[in-house]
């Protein structure tokens, strides 16, 4: 959690946070949807909630849009109590997963209606919409219908909808997941540019942890209605606090390990027969024992067999992906099938006996508790 | 790919059975349709002598024309507030939820279980009792309590389909709960409150057993109208007249479906 200043954040911005979450908890008829969480998302952040489905995210998001009622704890809107603020009150901008553009109302109609509510004179209510429709580069498509516009030309009227009333944040309930492949890529970098450019505090909800490492300033990592891990996208990939991040987030490799040793900055672990000594950088460590010792496919290496301090497996099948190759091996310590990119012209033929080297800082130890999800 | 022997019977089997079961459904309107052009003044069939004359009289009878315009005001008015009503009560139920919500809910739907001739005697009996006299809103009022399960059920379906995130949208940017459901709600919930109306008037137009206990000489329903002709008549002016209402049925759906689309308006989309 170091990385503390984005550098997306205007310079002149308030120092207070922009919302505040102070234990703020849901339940469903018993259920328990979300563990009161604390949470201080900073003037112009974009923040990601990351998490599989049934996490809280979601349940999270309408709790500071307003559609959800905590049962307890309280939130703050720019250091303005809200917990009891209905949603029509809170100046928040929400994009949805389908957009939810008025039908019976064409684009100008549905960017206005924000202004409209606000009681906006007609000239400038035209005015602003023209303003929001050329951020989003639809100012030809002011009189189409939305049921007229493709997938993508929706979300930007969505967007525009949302900008127009200068909202105080603006929420994004996975917005990207109706939209096919390269638009994705595109919507999300113009996305990107246009939070960035109006430093505008921003809540993301997404499962895609390509988008979330891609776009955010922080990411919430979330499961089973906890917050299990926030900081900067690096934080999470390469310094996961559990087993639930390490295997969320990324790809990762797990083997069976044996928690011999520590001191200050390394621990003595072994692997099979292989003695390894790594470089630790886990806030907490598991006790001495049986532990699972977790790996980034990229920070480990295939060597020859038999060398020394490498951890020997055999090559199962390999994937040819274009521009590299993934090697499937098997693996005597490994609790699954181990993966490994390489340059596809330096694959090994299936069958192959091989060596995985692994660094001597980035692999973490965790203790195995069936979290894998 | 060659058609198997198996597939050329499946086919066939299958388009027989279609056109069975639509004549099934089509023989008695089919039946009526070839009756009402008989010469002969008694309901035989099939006809020997072919004449128009049954519809000549038909459009000069003057109950027909009287019942007719009681039940088209009956159904028009009867509709109306039957929606207005009935969209209320299944907002009410969609949208809240309170102690007594099935009580209210299988309050509502009773007239489903209840026979119409209860419904219309008991209300037969309550005007007598509160000596009312026996106007056309009498009937109308019964003809509400006979449609309202049926608005009900069609309103709450719209609504129970009805994308929430439309709502939420528009409270974010700022609308009121009032002007969520003048602007949002209300919208796109015209073509459900169509079908709701569309259902009830046309239930309404085809009500006879309640409206039977309730109307007298003046306010006689088409039904009713109907009925106490073929108790004296027994030529084939009523199969005239059937022709005529399923026609006129018929290019009222057609006047929605040109505005709504029926699909959408049904349901059934």
């Amino acid at each position: 959690m170091s990385n503390e200043i984005s550098p997306s954040v205007p310079q002149n911005k308030p120092q207070h946070p922009a919302v505040q979450i102070d234990g703020v908890g849901k339940s469903f008829s018993g259920t328990v949807a979300l563990e009161p969480v604390w949470l201080k998302i900073r003037q112009g952040e974009f923040l990601t909630l990351l998490g599989p489905s049934g996490c809280g995210k979601t349940t999270l998001l309408n709790l500071i849009a307003g559609f959800l009622e905590a049962d307890c704890g309280e939130l703050f809107i720019n250091r303005d109590l809200v917990t009891q603020v209905p949603p029509h009150r809170r100046e928040i901008g929400i994009v949805f997963q389908n957009y939810a553009l008025f039908p019976h109302m064409n684009v100008a109609q549905n960017v206005g209606y924000g202004l409209r509510t606000r009681h906006v004179s007609k000239a400038e209510t035209a005015e602003r919409v023209r303003e929001a429709l050329e951020l989003v580069k639809l100012e030809d498509f002011a009189d189409r219908k939305p049921n007229q516009l493709s997938g993508g030309q929706q979300q930007r009227v969505a967007l525009a909808r949302a900008l127009v009333i200068r909202p105080k944040v603006l929420l994004l309930d996975e917005p990207f997941s109706a939209l096919d492949r390269n638009l994705r890529t595109a919507m999300q970098v113009e996305l990107k540019e246009i939070q960035t450019r109006l430093g505008l505090t921003t809540v993301f909800v997404t499962h895609d942890q390509s988008e979330a490492l891609s776009m955010s300033d922080r990411i919430a990592v979330m499961s089973r209605g906890q917050i299990r891990q926030i900081g900067s996208p690096t934080d999470i990939y390469d310094r996961p606090q559990n087993q639930f991040v390490s295997t969320f987030v990324g790809d990762a490799n797990l083997f069976s390990a044996t928690f011999m040793d520590r001191d200050e900055t390394s621990v003595r672990l072994t692997v099979g027969t292989t003695q390894l000594q790594l470089e630790t950088y886990q806030d907490d460590l598991p006790e001495l024992g049986p532990v699972t010792l977790f790996v980034r496919p990229e920070q480990c290496k295939l060597t020859q067999a038999g060398e020394a301090g490498s951890i020997p497996a055999t090559v199962a099948l390999t994937v040819y992906q274009g521009s590299y190759a993934e090697v499937h091996l098997d693996c005597a310590a490994a609790d699954n099938r181990v993966m490994q990119r390489v340059p596809a012209s330096e694959a090994p033929k299936a069958g192959t006996k091989v060596g995985i080297a692994l660094p001597s800082r980035g692999p973490a130890i965790y203790k195995l508790n069936g979290e894998v999800e | 790919m060659k058609k198997s022997l198996v597939d050329h019977l499946l086919d066939w089997s299958g388009r027989i059975l279609l056109t069975m079961i639509l004549g099934f459904v089509l023989l008695p309107f089919l039946v009526v349709f070839i009756a009402s052009f008989n010469d002969s003044a008694i309901l035989s069939f099939p006809p020997k002598n072919w004449s128009l004359r049954w519809y000549t009289n038909a459009i000069e009878y003057r109950d027909f024309g009287k019942g007719l315009v009681n039940s088209l005001k009956i159904a028009a008015i009867g509709a109306t507030v039957a929606m207005i009503a009935g969209s209320g009560f299944a907002y009410v139920l969609n949208r809240y939820e309170f102690s007594l919500k099935s009580l209210l809910n299988s309050i509502l739907m009773s007239p489903l279980i209840i026979p119409n001739f209860t419904i219309g005697l008991g209300l037969l009996i309550l005007s007598t009792a509160a000596s009312l006299p026996r106007t056309i809103w009498l009937v109308i009022g019964v003809h509400v309590i006979i449609v309202l399960p049926f608005v009900i059920r069609s309103v709450y379906v719209s609504l129970q389909n009805f994308e929430r995130r439309f709502e939420q949208a528009a409270e974010s940017l700022g609308a009121a709960p009032l002007r969520v459901l003048l602007t949002i709600t209300l919208p796109l919930l015209v073509p459900g409150l169509i079908s709701g109306a569309l259902f009830a008037a046309i239930l309404s137009f085809n009500e006879f057993t309640a409206s039977l206990f309730v109307v007298n000489q003046s306010t006689q329903t088409f039904p009713v109208a109907m009925y106490n002709y073929v108790r004296e008549y027994a030529d084939p002016t009523l199969a005239a007249v059937s022709v005529i209402y399923v026609i006129a049925v018929a290019a009222l759906l057609l006047v929605v479906h040109k505005f709504f689309r029926l699909e959408k308006v049904l349901n059934v989309e």
